[in-house]
């Protein structure tokens, strides 16, 4: 800053002399004086920042960070909760990089960008189309939002404003509808499997498929509760299980929705993800997010177009169905490729191989003595099981061989959805990454810690 | 030309009593206000049997370029919405009258009619606007 109070910096675009214009018409003397509220001791403080380094020194350097980091590949992972480690083709880079393609946005200019919208609605019926459902939209933020919105629509299709959460969803998306809620005066109670309750006043039962712990509940009984009561059935569904699952649309369920990333994404830190959201066809213009259709235009050629745009934002203002319109265009279409890329019967094999490997090591690990499996539900690729001593312990030993065990339940987040009969928890996670002899080294170094 | 049968509210909606001895009136918007709106394509209408309030939100309407709130002219219960609409949403542009026709409701307190304004008072004012 100069001694006139002026800035000059390579990032602010405009001269002194402009400011200094801007400054004479709003009666300011200096723009210091535009940040009198900010107290003076917060106003650019000494950080007591290194100097500024070179590219190829700060390249060296953060190098050394990202060495730091175990990545998914150096070596086999049972940890999913939420997150999966499924192979991605390399079609799906290849394609998604292409410069026609790369964007997190959905178009602003619809009529001029027909590829990215034709992604978009082959993406939006592949998605109807997994779960069994007459509609899908252009993508949400990811399987927690996704969730939280879908209890919101729930709310305003019903016009009610109380949700049945079960207790077995991730707490993580549970949070995440309590955040969404909180400010909108909806009430949210949870309830184990078995107490579901709803009544005249219920907008939704809200449940996971298969739930965080693996378990396939019945669906079936949710639905006739629900509908019983005239509120909705809401359900976060992993879509990889849907090549083996019965889908939530067979079920009745009114809204699915779920986490994208195990379609071509990969884990990151967990996210940038993708969420997917479905519905049926009456329940269309309460659905949050872009829908694109397709049409013809004056003279008869097939085009696509955004469609029921009077929900969002830019024409219902405060009153949208919701506020999303940066989206994760670039996972749609990850996940688009990646469908297309593993076709029905790839996609079916490719259920049942993470189906068959994780039963493999259920079978395996209930072999051991001190280790028991909880089957009480049927279960898709992740299961609990009790160890002989603290998971921590077991996850620690697991690495000093290069393993990546499964989730430690002992976190107090976990306790209201555990049965109580599990003790050292852990929840595992097996997918086709997992060779027989992943299994079997995971089965062998557990064995060791009787 | 609007109709002098009935009332109008500044919210460019009518009532029109249908029957004097049971209070039922028949509730629409106004040519003026399809024609600002342009082609409409959804009107989202309340319940059957619910209860609407004088000058507060009943539903909405939504055109090809908005969505407006409906405002109910009076206050009493939903007896009837005209489903047509549903299949139909053009009806409330070509025949917003007759045809178009929103809502019928069975009036709670008929005094309400007394702060709505005629046929006449309502084309001054859409002339002002």
């Amino acid at each position: 800053m100069t001694s006139t109070g002026h800035f000059q910096s390579h990032y602010i675009p405009n001269t002194l002399q402009e400011q200094a214009a801007m400054l004479a018409t709003i009666n300011a003397r200096s723009i210091d004086e535009l940040f009198a509220d900010i107290p003076v001791a917060f106003r650019n403080p000494d950080l007591n920042l290194p100097e500024p380094l070179s590219e190829l020194e700060i390249q060296k350097e953060l190098s050394g960070f990202a060495a730091k980091n175990r990545v998914l590949s150096s070596g086999p992972s049972f940890l999913g909760a939420g997150s999966y480690n499924h192979f991605i083709p390399s079609i799906v880079k290849a394609l998604i990089t292409r410069g026609e393609f790369l964007t997190a946005y959905t178009p602003y200019q619809p009529e001029v960008s027909q590829g990215t919208l034709q992604v978009i609605y082959e993406f939006q019926t592949l998605i109807a189309n997994l779960y069994e459902m007459e509609v899908a939209n252009a993508g949400m933020y990811d399987g927690a939002t996704s969730l939280a919105e879908g209890v919101l629509m729930a709310c305003r299709v019903t016009r009610r404003d109380k949700a049945i959460v079960i207790n077995s969803v991730s707490p993580a998306y549970q949070q995440v509808i309590q955040t969404y809620c909180q400010a909108q005066g909806i009430e949210i109670a949870t309830s184990s499997p078995s107490a579901v309750s709803p009544t005249q006043e219920t907008a939704c039962i809200v449940a996971q498929y298969p739930n965080f712990i693996g378990g396939i509940e019945d669906l079936e009984h949710y639905s006739e509760l629900a509908h019983n009561s005239g509120a909705l059935l809401v359900i976060s569904s992993d879509p990889m299980a849907m090549g083996m699952l019965k889908p939530p649309g067979e079920y009745g369920a009114d809204i699915v929705t779920g986490e994208g990333q195990p379609l071509g994404i990969p884990t990151s830190y967990g996210g940038p993800y993708l969420g997917l959201f479905a519905t049926k066809q009456e329940y269309i213009r309460q659905m949050p997010s872009r829908i694109v259709g397709r049409t013809v235009d004056t003279q008869g050629r097939s085009g696509f177009v955004l469609t029921l745009q009077t929900r969002e934002q830019h024409i219902r203002r405060e009153r949208a169905t919701s506020n999303i319109c940066t989206n994760e265009a670039l996972y749609a279409l990850a996940s688009t490729i990646y469908l297309s890329a593993m076709g029905k019967q790839g996609f079916r094999k490719l259920s049942e191989l993470c189906y068959h490997k994780a039963h493999y090591a259920a079978n395996e690990i209930s072999k051991l003595s001190g280790y028991t499996v909880h089957d009480a539900n049927p279960f898709f690729q992740e299961f609990v099981i009790n160890c002989p001593v603290p998971a921590r312990k077991i996850n620690q030993t697991l690495l000093d061989h290069n393993i990546l065990g499964g989730l430690d339940l002992s976190d107090s987040t976990y306790s209201e959805l555990l049965p109580s009969n599990v003790i050292n928890g852990m929840l595992v996670c097996v997918t086709e990454m997992n060779s027989k002899e992943d299994i079997d080294a995971l089965v062998s170094v557990l064995k060791g810690i009787e | 030309m609007n109709p002098d049968d009935r009332k109008y509210t500044k919210e460019h909606e009518w009532v029109k009593i249908q029957d004097t001895t049971s209070n039922l009136a028949v509730v629409g918007i106004t040519q003026y206000a399809q024609d600002q709106l342009g082609d409409v394509v959804y009107i989202d209408m309340p319940d059957i049997g619910s209860n609407i309030v004088h000058m507060e939100k009943m539903g909405e309407i939504e055109s090809v370029k908005a969505v407006s709130d409906l405002f109910s002219p009076v206050s009493g219960e939903v007896t009837k919405v005209n489903g047509e609409l549903l299949d139909h949403p053009e009806l409330v542009n070509e025949d917003p009258y007759n045809e178009g026709w929103i809502l019928q409701v069975i009036l709670s307190d008929p005094q309400e009619l007394e702060v709505l304004i005629s046929a006449g008072e309502y084309e001054s004012f859409v002339e002002e606007a």
